[in-house]
């Protein structure tokens, strides 16, 4: 932008060289936390940060496999550990979201057209939510059998 | 143009790798973490001795799908971390620190994961 | 429902301000008013001063936007009723992370460049001679971008992304859907040019999905849903690059060429 000519008149507000300044509101670091909607995106964003807290668990649990069955063993107690067990409730928490907000918004990624017309964002939500079940089912299986 | 297009390059793969590990994410990691870090934990259900749970792991597609649920979804952290923290707390000015960072990380995780599991004996 | 309601409004006078500060007006509240109507009515009655823009009052121009109680909304569309059923008052404020000109009043033209460079428009290979006849399209071609096709370019969606606020480079929803509509189109045949302002960190990328767009769009267009589509073209042309040296934007075009 022009640098401001000087004015003739004594004025508090400052001109460019084709009209008085505009007002150019800043936007404040604090800005998802005014409203609702905002806030709810900065929590699903966050939640990729419990997405890595269990990558490092599941690489520990892996390391401790590695080495031998005491260290399993105590992998399972610090897993046990009130503090630890306190982290994973609420990283399932936020894991739960993770699921059902990426659900909920892949339809509008990948619309899928048949017959020449978009198919419901049901219809792509709905298998998703089930193959969840499913493989969640066959995980539990394959783990607890 | 050949910035441009060196960005869009970036991008894009940084991109797949996110949606990719968000898709694993969402399907995968629930189901292991209720049950290894709560189900297991608080006795509701009993954890696997480390034999049966070993017998498992050993098998090449058990590992390969460990290697796969520890690395892609770390892309995705990285990828939505970077941007959270440039929207968030609007620190771009940062950002090759951040990218270094969090794809760094990514890129340790990785590495750490492939060689816990290469060296399972 | 009351017979009054007051309107706190944001008045900003730029030969005298450094910022905004707010007026309250009282308004009579009928049944069928909306904003836009109170507005007038203080600008006929009250405060001939009072500084905003408006048109059609029908939900079509695209000028009436504005902050509504934080929301962005047009003004000819939100009805003053569903306000005074609380009791409560009305704040109104011009359109969040623009300039602000006077009063209502905000500064598009940087809106207007960044629509420029999405190139809304058909984009021909070779210009076709008006011999060859009309360009011809199927319902199903026309279904592929229709929904894009509704924007009014009122900017509410620029008023609701939080990265256009953080990022003013980052070239916006609209301007971002409406170039996916012309990708889109079977008629154009010009996605490779428009590649370089989309698939760029100010373009696409620089979107989170945060979704915002798509419920402040009173057209229901959905940019947000037009973005993660080009994202995923974008994608597609990426991998494609490797197998074909001539295959980029192969896959963002709708193409009939």
């Amino acid at each position: 932008m022009p640098a401001p000519t000087q004015a003739t008149i004594k004025s508090p507000v400052q001109y460019t060289e084709f009209h008085p300044r505009w007002y150019r509101p800043k936007v404040s670091v604090y800005w998802w936390l005014g409203e609702r909607h905002y806030f709810k995106f900065i929590v699903r964003e966050l939640s990729s940060v419990f997405v890595a807290v269990f990558v490092v668990e599941t690489l520990l649990l892996i390391n401790a496999l590695r080495i031998g069955p005491e260290a399993y063993a105590q992998f399972l107690e610090l897993m046990q550990n009130p503090l630890m067990i306190l982290l994973n409730i609420i990283s399932l928490f936020f894991l739960i979201f993770h699921t059902i907000t990426w659900f909920n918004l892949a339809p509008s990624a990948t619309p899928v057209r048949v017959g020449g017309k978009r198919l419901p964002d049901i219809m792509i939500a709905g298998p998703a939510y089930v193959a969840w079940i499913v493989i969640s089912a066959i995980i539990g299986w394959l783990v607890l059998r | 143009m050949a910035k441009t297009a060196k960005h869009e390059t970036n991008e894009a793969f940084f991109w797949i790798l996110f949606s990719a590990g968000g898709m694993m994410a969402a399907l995968f990691i629930p189901i292991q973490l209720f049950l290894f870090g709560i189900a297991f934990p608080l006795g509701w259900l009993h954890a696997p001795t480390y034999d049966s749970l070993m017998s498992l792991v050993r098998m090449p597609i058990t590992r390969i799908y460990l290697f796969v649920l520890c690395s892609l979804p770390l892309f995705h952290w990285a990828h939505r971390f970077r941007y959270t923290l440039y929207d968030g707390l609007k620190v771009k000015h940062l950002n090759e620190v951040i990218f270094v960072f969090c794809y760094g990380g990514a890129t340790v995780g990785t590495l750490v994961a492939a060689y816990f599991l290469w060296t399972i004996r | 429902m009351a017979d009054k309601i007051v309107m706190e409004i944001a008045r900003y006078s730029p030969e005298s301000d450094h910022e905004p500060h707010f007026e309250s007006y009282e308004v009579p509240v009928k049944r069928e008013w909306v904003v836009l109507d109170a507005l007038n009515h203080i600008k006929d009655n009250v405060d001939g001063s009072l500084s905003y823009r408006w048109s059609c009052r029908m939900g079509i121009c695209g000028s009436c936007g504005m902050m509504v109680n934080g929301e962005p909304k047009l003004t000819c569309a939100t009805f003053l009723s569903s306000y005074a059923r609380h009791g409560g008052k009305i704040r109104v404020e011009p359109l969040r992370y623009f300039p602000v000109i006077r009063d209502l009043v905000t500064e598009i033209g940087g809106f207007m460049e960044k629509l420029k460079k999405a190139k809304p428009w058909l984009m021909r290979h070779a210009d076709d001679q008006l011999t060859e006849g009309t360009y011809l399209q199927t319902p199903e071609q026309l279904d592929r971008y229709k929904q894009f096709s509704m924007c009014i370019n009122c900017t509410l969606c620029y008023a609701a992304c939080p990265v256009t606020g953080l990022d003013p480079v980052f070239i916006g929803p609209a301007a971002l859907a409406l170039a996916q509509r012309y990708n889109m189109d079977s008629r154009d045949q010009g996605a490779a040019e428009r590649t370089a302002t989309l698939a760029h960190p100010d373009g696409v990328w620089g979107c989170t999905f945060v979704g915002e767009c798509t419920r402040v769009c009173p057209k229901h267009v959905d940019p947000a849903g037009a973005i993660q589509q080009y994202k995923i073209a974008a994608v597609m042309d990426w991998l494609k690059s490797f197998v074909t040296p001539r295959g980029r934007n192969a896959s963002t075009h709708a193409g009939n060429d």
